[in-house]
């Protein structure tokens, strides 16, 4: 009897443990139910390159919306990435113990932060000072890069500063023992053992940017045409799905899906990069250590 | 010539050190700023009366319920579901390809931004099952959203009671389910809690999720198949429509200290949790 009821509780969990994986194919299954039919009709080569987007015409291009968010995400990791690693080498090797416990926190509330918040602070503060200093409407995909980089600095700093704390003591000790200052100890030995890890913290934080949705409709301007300048109004792939989702039909809702779909597949490739960056062991090739 | 040690140091940490500032300036700028403009504006009588004119007067309060119901209905469903994977992976298998698979579900599950499960809420929940812009398709949206955190939380505080302890209670004759229940998991629950602390935060900051799943009714939901709106989407609205910049600083205000206090707990449980361990 009671050996019955152990049994009927590890099926129940295994059940229960596939219900992410479960999750996951639906989600993949619904996408893509409703994204490639679309994009094999109108041809994947229109969808993706043309920069035709009149959805009342049946027009539907979103090469705009690619290029944009490609911008927007290199831009935010031109400021997201260098800030965030830099805070986690000067957390990790430069300030005692004691401080980083109440720094690293207080860093990672901002992930807390809505990102609605963080694009209306973009809207009130940053467009304004854009607009008046460097020209052009303000928001921009100078105003999305500044806020998504800063946006994703928790993902950043709060990886590479495990990657770096991973690193073991001995390297650090050895390097010092030859008579390399903590700087050059850090520079040339603590970093390149950690770099893998450092790595993947910025190929995720990239994916956050190529998804962030609110922040990015609030602050990017929204506008439909290929950027030529970082002072120009965009529309990312996110903004196009969340914009127009209230009320797209038919064909139209579709597109949007198919959007959906290219924006999975770049974030499913980021995803894999990171998770294969983040398996190499510690030090490299070399290191055979298990 | 060649710059001595001593001073690129000097150089690289103050490089490092003005970094790290940035980071944390721009932190307290954005509450600070927020707090600034909106707490003037919170009051009791902003937090229980109904908005006026789409939000353009009168408080937030049907947006406040719709903040409390969504993450607790959302938790309600990711708990069992993510506490049980949490248990089979650690209590029930050893690493075989089912484990594989399964830790690979949940890390694809936490890289999908919220946008998309906005979509896939959309067209599951709202259109083919048919329960339209309800509480109960942004519940369900949103567990499936938070349930990778809860997984991992749960596994790592799981994974942190010392192997003795189960030893003991198996010693004592009782079964595994019974060890899972009355040793492993009580021993657990702070590491646990600190998980559904940090799901619930990430909810009432969602947004993109929660537009295309729950709606945006102003109005109080009479059911789990009413439609509601959430404190985030209520701020999105106003300020995005620009109908009332106070009232919109006073909702982000409200939003920004629910959020900050509900990773606030989590932390302080979670630091609880470690300092009993190393104890």
């Amino acid at each position: 009897m009671k050996f019955n009821r152990e049994k009927g509780v590890e099926r129940l969990l295994l059940l229960v443990a596939l219900s992410a994986i479960a999750s996951l194919a639906l989600i993949a299954v619904f996408i893509l139910k409703e994204g490639i039919p679309f994009m094999l009709k109108v041809g994947p080569g229109n969808f993706l390159l043309s920069s035709d987007w009149q959805p009342d015409a049946g027009k539907f291009g979103i090469y705009p919306m690619i290029v944009a968010s490609l911008w927007v995400t290199l831009g935010a990791m031109l400021i997201g990435a260098p800030l965030g690693v830099a805070g986690a080498i000067f957390l990790n090797e430069f300030v005692p113990r004691s401080v980083m416990r109440i720094i690293k926190p207080t860093i990672e509330l901002l992930a807390g932060i809505p990102s609605v918040v963080f694009g209306f602070i973009g809207v009130v503060v940053l467009a304004p000072l854009i607009r008046s200093h460097l020209g052009g409407p303000g928001l921009s995909v100078l105003a999305g890069s500044v806020v998504l980089g800063i946006m994703v600095l928790p993902t950043v700093i709060s990886i590479s500063t495990d990657a770096i704390s991973a690193v073991p003591n001995t390297y650090r000790e050895g390097a010092l023992a030859l008579g390399a200052t903590r700087w050059q100890a850090v520079h040339m030995v603590v970093l390149k053992a950690a770099r893998s890890g450092i790595v993947a913290s910025i190929i995720l934080a990239m994916g956050r940017a190529v998804g962030e949705t609110m922040a990015v409709i609030m602050v990017a301007g929204n506008a439909v045409k290929v950027p030529h300048s970082a002072l120009d109004s965009v529309r990312t792939l996110t903004a196009n799905i969340a914009l127009e989702m209230g009320y797209a039909t038919g064909m139209h809702r579709q597109a949007l899906f198919a959007t959906g779909v290219v924006l999975l597949v770049v974030i499913m490739i980021l995803n894999s990069i990171a998770t294969a960056a983040v398996r190499r062991p510690i030090g490299g090739k070399g290191n055979t250590k298990k | 010539m060649r710059i001595p040690p001593k001073y690129t140091q000097m150089f690289a940490v103050t490089l490092l050190a003005g970094a790290t500032l940035v980071t944390l300036a721009v932190l307290l700028f954005i509450i600070v700023f927020v707090l600034q403009k909106g707490l003037p504006v919170m009051s009791v009588k902003f937090l229980f009366t109904n908005p006026q004119e789409m939000g353009r007067a009168g408080g937030i309060f049907p947006t406040l319920v719709g903040s409390v119901l969504l993450p607790l209905l959302a938790i309600l469903i990711a708990m069992p579901l993510g506490i049980g994977t949490a248990v089979y992976l650690t209590e029930y298998t050893r690493e075989t390809w089912v484990t594989k698979v399964i830790r690979f579900g949940t890390d694809c599950l936490a890289g999908i931004p919220s946008i998309i499960f906005g979509l896939f809420g959309f067209i599951f929940f709202v259109v083919m099952l048919g329960m339209g812009w309800s509480l109960m398709s942004g519940g369900l949206t949103l567990a499936i959203m938070i349930l990778p955190t809860i997984i991992r939380t749960s596994e790592e505080a799981i994974r942190a009671v010392p192997h003795s302890f189960r030893e003991v209670s198996f010693s004592l004759g009782a079964t595994r389910w019974e060890t899972v229940m009355k040793v492993v998991l009580p021993n657990a629950l702070p590491g646990i809690v600190t998980g559904l602390m940090l799901g619930i935060g990430r909810c009432i900051s969602e947004t993109a999720a929660v537009i295309f799943t729950a709606g945006s009714s102003l109005r109080l939901p009479q059911s789990g198949f009413d439609s509601v709106r959430t404190m985030a989407v209520h701020f999105y609205i106003l300020a995005r429509e620009g109908l009332s910049n106070e009232n919109a600083y006073g909702t982000a205000a409200v939003l920004i200290i629910a959020v900050l206090l509900t990773n606030l707990v989590a932390y302080w449980l979670m630091h609880r949790f470690i300092a009993r361990r190393t104890k």
